[in-house]
């Protein structure tokens, strides 16, 4: 799977609060949820942010709570793919089981500035930057995390192999 | 192998696993409250499940937004109720009976050392301190292990953190924590278990001991860990008639690193904005000045914890520049500190007290913070905005030293107010 997009680069242990405020909890439609992601940490985000964007962030991104909601608020507003030196453990199965998908690179997450624009190829985990012309290779996603990718996410996944079986 | 390795093959029904392995485990309980249920719930049906894997063994506690605080939150908690009720879950706990989930499951007996235990909050790591296998996952990972009763996950490798020597005045299982994370940093303990021993850990009560496992997600790590022993032991008699298991680690077992503190070198200790590894020794923090203090949470609203906010505070009033809110874990700890006559030494104090809720430790309700207000916490981040504007701070304590500070109006040691 091929992607492209606009980046958005973030500092280092981005928490979960960051992403979405608790404030926003109370409910958990995706839509109301992505209105609000980032909204304390960079507010004009989710104002310019477009379908197929892409994050870019330093290490340990989406540190804290295990709140669903967040890789989900980043889906909703349009992210298409998250690149960081590295994740939190929760942040990480909850991206993948909602089919968004993550790369750990710290050699782009160093070098590729907000707004270049990417490419990555999903399969391969390789990462161009259009602006700078520079290649950067992320460590690559593992076989039964690429079919859930596939598939969307844990549930339609599940669904899959249960309509498989018949 | 370790005790996290050893509970893991045991749930595999295997002899021995290795870090690193991916393994499908059998889960004893599965947990999730008014936040994160709907989203289980959600996905529960989407997979097409008809019944969850046991009905004793899923547990849903509506604690963070309640009692219900507007419309959506009550909306959630019906979403949490009707499933409850559809599945004939033995555990759901209605307010009146409710408490923080983390505090109110070990007081319920409904989890013993040796089991594995997941569930739809970070802080479900807590459960360590009994000598399980507890972590936190999300709710979609939670909605599909309430269908199969299984959890697919990676065995971590074992972090070792050793404490040696004896504990000062008013150092707790908090100070000890706050300390490591503040060693070690927010992903020093990143995909690790971290596994808390030494003589220091040994005379912990359970109480330091949860507080210690709690936060062990605000170090990265996957689950915090203590090998049962017998105030493990004593705390688990009177709860529970199920058996258990209790597992040790070998004495060759692998770790990826060992730490060893003496902890008669630290002190109390403050977690300053906005990340929990910013810690200091609470003599060098300097003049802060405070506008609210927070004494609960699942981190520190257990009855040791109020015990000691009480001895600091009896007979004595909070400064008339701020507010302390304490908040008493679960029911049960709510009524014993009544007739221990604590609530009684709150309220003369100047004190709110409030009924069990997670409320304000994640900007809920029941102590929101106002743009440019300072709180001091015995609560577990202090990322910010956490507890209210983006323009608020948290710092993060024990509650001797909450106690202390509430007096005094800003951030001291506890034997400025009181003499050990």
């Amino acid at each position: 799977m091929i992607l492209e997009g606009r980046i958005w680069k973030f500092g280092a242990d981005v928490d979960t609060d960051a992403i979405i405020p608790a404030r926003y909890l109370n409910q958990s439609d995706p839509k109301e949820l992505a209105k609000h992601a980032m909204e304390d940490e960079r507010p004009e985000f989710i104002k310019d942010v477009k379908k197929g964007d892409i994050l870019l962030a330093d290490k340990n991104f989406g540190c804290g709570s295990s709140r669903e909601h967040a890789p989900l608020a980043l889906k909703a507003a349009g992210i298409s793919c998250i690149i960081a030196k590295s994740f939190a453990r929760i942040f990480f199965r909850n991206s993948f089981n909602l089919g968004l998908p993550l790369l750990e690179s710290p050699e782009a997450s160093e070098a590729i500035k907000d707004g270049d624009r990417v490419r990555v190829d999903l399969d391969t985990g390789e990462i161009f930057n259009l602006t700078q012309r520079k290649k950067f290779s992320a460590t690559p996603i593992p076989a039964f995390m690429q079919a859930l990718l596939k598939d969307g996410g844990l549930i339609p996944h599940l669904r899959n192999k249960r309509k498989k079986r018949g | 192998m370790t005790i996290t390795e050893k509970i893991l093959a045991a749930h595999i029904n295997k002899k021995a696993v290795s870090a690193g392995e991916l393994i499908d485990v059998r889960i004893d309980l599965a947990l999730a409250n008014d936040i994160t249920a709907p989203l289980a719930i959600q996905a529960f049906n989407e997979i097409g499940a008809k019944r969850v894997f046991h009905r004793d063994r899923v547990v849903l506690v509506p604690d963070h937004f309640t009692p219900a605080k507007d419309i959506p939150s009550a909306e959630q908690c019906k979403t949490l109720r009707e499933f409850a009720k559809a599945q004939r879950l033995t555990y759901f706990f209605e307010v009146g009976q409710c408490g923080i989930e983390h505090v109110l499951l070990p007081e319920k007996g409904l989890v013993l050392p040796g089991e594995v235990v997941i569930g739809a909050d970070s802080h479900t790591c807590t459960y360590g301190a009994m000598g399980a296998f507890s972590t936190g996952v999300g709710s979609t990972d939670l909605g599909a292990a309430m269908a199969t009763g299984r959890l697919w996950l990676k065995v971590p490798e074992s972090l070792k953190l050793i404490y040696h020597g004896r504990l000062n005045p008013w150092v707790s299982g908090k100070d000890l924590i706050l300390y490591t994370i503040g060693d070690i940093g927010v992903d020093g303990a990143r995909y690790h278990a971290m596994e808390f021993c030494g003589e220091a850990i040994q005379k912990l009560p359970m109480s330091g001991r949860f507080t210690m496992a709690n936060m062990a997600i605000e170090a990265g790590g996957k689950n915090g860990i203590i090998e049962p022993d017998e105030v493990t032991l004593e705390f688990i008699k009177p709860r529970t008639k199920r058996p258990y298991k209790i597992y040790r680690s070998d004495r060759d077992a692998h770790y990826s690193d060992v730490k060893e503190y003496d902890v008669s070198k630290i002190h109390p200790q403050v977690a300053l904005p906005h990340i929990p590894s910013n810690v200091k020794d609470v003599r060098e923090v300097g003049k802060i000045e405070i506008d609210q203090v927070v004494i609960g949470s699942c981190t520190n609203g257990h009855l040791d914890d109020l015990r000691v906010a009480g001895r600091i505070l009896n007979g004595r009033k909070i400064a008339s520049s701020l507010r302390l809110i304490v908040i008493p874990a679960t029911q049960e700890i709510y009524r014993q500190a009544l007739k221990e006559g604590l609530i009684e030494i709150f309220i003369s104090a100047g004190g709110a007290v409030s009924t069990p809720t997670c409320g304000p430790c994640l900007g809920g309700h029941m102590g929101v913070l106002a743009e440019g207000e300072r709180a001091l916490a015995t609560t577990n981040r202090n990322f910010r905005g956490r507890m209210g504007h983006a323009g608020s701070e948290v710092y993060l304590c024990s509650p001797a030293v909450a106690a202390a500070s509430a007096i005094r109006g800003r951030i001291c040691h506890p034997e400025e107010v009181v003499r050990k």
